[in-house]
């Protein structure tokens, strides 16, 4: 039997404060399967597993409550039992992520663009400070603007602001009906494409490109579906190679990710093809593009800042830093809030930005 | 006390007819949209472009002057209202769309763009901007990110914060601050989502970026009577268990269509104790088979009458009403106050209850319109401020409704702000601690707090003192005697 709710918090209170009174580092550690994810951090580990369960659920007020060590997994199967789910897709890197990481981490899979983002869905969070005390922001309606969004800020903060001890997320209705297209088309004629369908009313839930083909996934009513459907043309998938698919590429599993170095550009949709060579993966209706192992004489940072965008190595050796730099007016106000909630530094010290 | 020649160095800064400072200038930006309270500002300025912002920034900073930034004025909470010794700066001059990408669906804008021209100019790509609040013709897009405006397509479309991908400006110090971008995520914190909603207290916005929508081929809507509010309230939440994620649903009680409709002549059903108006929209097919559904849910829930608009024109008659609630409460009474709690949709009825029970107790009228979908309530509260002590009954049942929302686990405000007229419920929504953390985020962005201050976050004294006002349970002890 584990402890009893209130014993989990207090202990992970206790450990805070006890990190803030003497001024030693934590890495805040849910299912740990983002490990390998942001900069390099050390510290003793802050273990939030224990503090999970379901907190509140009503499926038609379209929210979820759930404590940050509660595995995605669960989530899922408890909002698929009311014909519901998580818009965003949280990647799952082959495990079982935890909600708060889920949430500090702030990543999202194929439906973003056409959905929104992790962040999109906050609606409410739960903050454990490096003083030890438990801070509410937001809450379980959709509309709220009292105090500044600080629930959405700590969404993709990789925990340097405080532990994420609860979240509340705003949940969709599966769709009634899903097809997933595949068709032969060369990089730039895709990116052409998905921009262009999706200012039309076309119901696109996913829109990637992957070894010349490119993978539309259309998903909404069954009418507006086929309607689309015959509008794009192409071969539909069958429905299980059509989900090994999605989930591959949701959970970073496809063959380009095994590569030793991998850089995410993240762009503007409508950028054309980069000037680099090999092959990227295209995903997000061209909004996100995967490089593997670029020669060494290109620099990607200053080619994803000219289209208006920013490069993250997501694997390898990482020239200063995994995460794009930060602009300087946009690092003073990042040192200032780490400053301020974390006076002392103990939280996942250097994880998101070097140095904070 | 105010700076001795801060017109003078404004106008070292900026073209002559940039700076206002003779009284009668003055006078039309004393408001905002919440006219109960009303501030002279020392001086307005009227930047035309961002660099002119930053000579303002610069000024007021180094002269240490308050600086409140203002749209179209619209707001319902007191956000713009100005500040004694400070600088109001308009964003009106700079109401330029800068750039349409109709490939990429977004357009660059400037802050005094007003809402519905956004849609307008994207209208010949098909295209149009989804955020919508019922004052869209005059609102400004710089307006709708101090607020995090919403409108009344939220439930599918989302509130600014979802729509705008980025923003562009100055810190109270002149540093320019960049956030967000055409592409979909960036490194660092999210400081776009936290500036969104900000009411003005961390930048001044010169240019926003906003993500363009495909616009629906067919939108339909749905009218629905009900005999009881509880049984409305019910039929929305049964829709939404249906799976069915409407692009609007709207609620009225009696009150309100009673006010509207000798003004609109909507034809809706005044025998109805709630209606309900419910749209669909996306392609032909799609809305058939949606409002199919949604007229099965809703007769199954008790809906005593129902009918789809026929037309293009009736649904736009049927929405006039919904739109026109806040200036029918105007014939109402000689002043309304309109309220912007945010509850789970289950406990609708029991707050609409709660308010009746209120109307007695201060001897106030009260009706509800109600963006049901989002949980979003608006009881317009009916006074007349020549009457004593009418306003302030009003502010305390105001008050009180919020109490009940956040008790209900609900917040204050859904959409319109906390400006300078939550402060006191802000006391009641959060702890000490959280409106510390507020504070925090304020000096990461302005440590000098120039900004506009007194606004979002109250003071611990404030707190202390309305604590000392209230009693358990919500209600004012001697609720008869005025307070100020």
């Amino acid at each position: 039997m584990s402890a009893a709710p209130e014993a989990i918090l207090a202990g992970l209170r206790e450990q805070v404060c006890a990190a803030h009174a003497q001024h030693q580092p934590l890495r805040v550690r849910g299912a740990g399967t983002k490990d390998f994810y942001g900069e390099s951090v050390s510290g003793e580990v802050l273990d939030v597993c224990a503090w999970s369960g379901i907190v509140a659920y009503d499926p038609s007020e379209l929210v979820i409550t759930a404590r940050c060590g509660t595995r995605l997994s669960q989530i899922e199967r408890a909002l698929a039992e009311h014909a519901q789910m998580l818009a965003f897709e949280p990647p799952r890197f082959g495990g079982d992520p935890s909600m708060g990481g889920v949430i500090a981490a702030g990543l999202s899979g194929p439906r973003r663009p056409y959905a929104g983002a992790a962040r999109d869905f906050v609606l409410g969070a739960t903050l454990l400070s490096a003083r030890g005390e438990v801070l509410r922001f937001g809450g379980q309606v959709m509309k709220n603007v009292a105090g500044f969004d600080v629930s959405r800020l700590l969404c993709g903060s990789l925990g340097v602001l405080g532990v994420i001890t609860e979240v509340s997320l705003k949940v969709l209705p599966l769709p009634r009906a899903q097809t997933t297209l595949r068709l032969e088309l060369p990089a730039a004629g895709a990116i052409e494409a998905f921009n262009r369908w999706a200012g039309e009313p076309v119901p696109l839930s996913a829109a990637a490109w992957s070894r010349g083909c490119a993978w539309v996934r259309l998903s909404g009513a069954p009418a507006a579906v086929r309607a689309a459907q015959e509008r794009l043309g192409g071969e539909v998938v069958d429905a299980t190679h059509a989900g090994e698919f999605w989930d591959a590429l949701r959970d970073c599993r496809l063959p380009l990710f095994g590569r030793d170095a991998l850089w995410r550009l993240s762009v503007p949709s409508a950028t054309p093809m980069l000037e680099l060579p090999g092959e990227p993966l295209i995903d997000w209706g061209g909004a996100l593009r995967w490089y593997a192992d670029p020669p060494a004489q290109y620099d990607i940072r200053a080619l994803a800042v000219a289209a208006g965008g920013t490069a993250q190595c997501w694997r390898g050796a990482a020239p200063a830093g995994r995460f794009h730099p930060l602009p300087p007016a946009v690092a003073t106000v990042h040192a200032r809030l780490k400053q301020r909630f974390d006076p002392h530094g103990i939280f996942n010290p250097g994880r998101l930005v070097t140095g904070l | 006390m105010t700076h001795p020649d801060l017109a003078g160095a404004l106008r070292a800064v900026l073209p002559a007819d940039c700076v206002l400072s003779r009284d009668e200038e003055l006078h039309p930006y004393e408001c905002d949209g919440l006219p109960v309270f009303r501030q002279r500002p020392a001086v307005v300025v009227l930047p035309r472009d961002a660099q002119q912002v930053r000579q303002v920034l610069r000024t007021c900073s180094e002269l240490n002057v308050p600086v409140v930034a203002r749209g179209s004025g619209t707001g319902l909470s007191g956000g713009a209202t100005p500040h004694a010794q400070g600088v109001l700066l308009s964003c009106a001059r700079m109401n330029r769309i800068l750039e349409i990408d109709p490939l990429g669906r977004t357009a660059r804008l400037e802050p005094g763009v007003p809402n519905l021209r956004v849609s307008e100019a994207a209208a010949v790509h098909g295209l149009y901007y989804a955020p919508d609040p019922s004052s869209q013709v005059a609102c400004s897009i710089g307006g709708n990110v101090a607020e995090n405006s919403g409108g009344v397509h939220c439930l599918k479309y989302g509130l600014t914060v979802h729509n705008v991908l980025g923003v562009r400006g100055f810190t109270m110090d002149g540093e320019p601050l960049d956030l967000g971008s055409r592409a979909s995520d960036g490194p660092g914190l999210d400081l776009l989502a936290l500036t969104i909603g900000s009411e003005g207290l961390l930048m001044v916005v010169t240019e926003v970026t906003v993500k363009l929508l495909a616009r629906p081929p067919c939108v339909r809507l749905v009218m629905a009577s009900f005999s009881e509010v509880h049984r409305a309230g019910d039929a929305v939440a049964a829709v939404i268990a249906a799976g069915i994620i409407p692009a609007a649903m709207e609620m009225m009680d009696r009150k309100a269509t009673a006010a509207v409709e000798p003004f609109v002549h909507a034809g809706y059903d005044l025998s109805a104790a709630a209606i309900l108006l419910i749209e669909a929209d996306g392609s032909d097919e799609e809305v058939a088979g949606q409002v199919a559904e949604i007229e099965a849910v809703l007769r199954d829930a008790g809906a005593s009458t129902m009918c789809v608009a026929s037309s293009e024109r009736e649904r736009a008659l049927f929405w006039s009403g919904r739109k026109n609630a806040f200036p029918a409460a105007g014939r109402l009474a000689p002043d309304y106050y309109c309220m912007d709690g945010t509850i789970p949709r289950r406990h609708i009825g029991k707050v609409l209850d709660a308010i009746t029970a209120m109307e007695s107790r201060y001897d106030l009228s009260c009706m509800n319109v109600f963006h049901a979908g989002d949980g979003n309530l608006h009881p317009v509260i009916l006074f007349d401020a020549n009457e004593a002590g009418s306003w302030e009954r009003a502010e305390r049942f105001g008050a009180e409704i919020l109490e009940l929302c956040v008790q209900l686990g609900g917040t204050i405000t859904g959409e319109h702000g906390v400006g300078v007229e939550k402060l006191n419920s802000m006391c009641v929504q959060f702890s000490p601690a959280e409106r510390a953390a507020f504070l925090a985020v304020k000096e990461a962005f302005d440590p000098a707090g120039l900004l506009n201050p007194g606004k979002v976050i109250p003071t611990l004294a404030r707190c202390a003192e309305y604590g000392r006002m209230r009693v358990h349970g919500g209600a004012l002890p001697h609720a008869d005697l005025p307070r100020f």
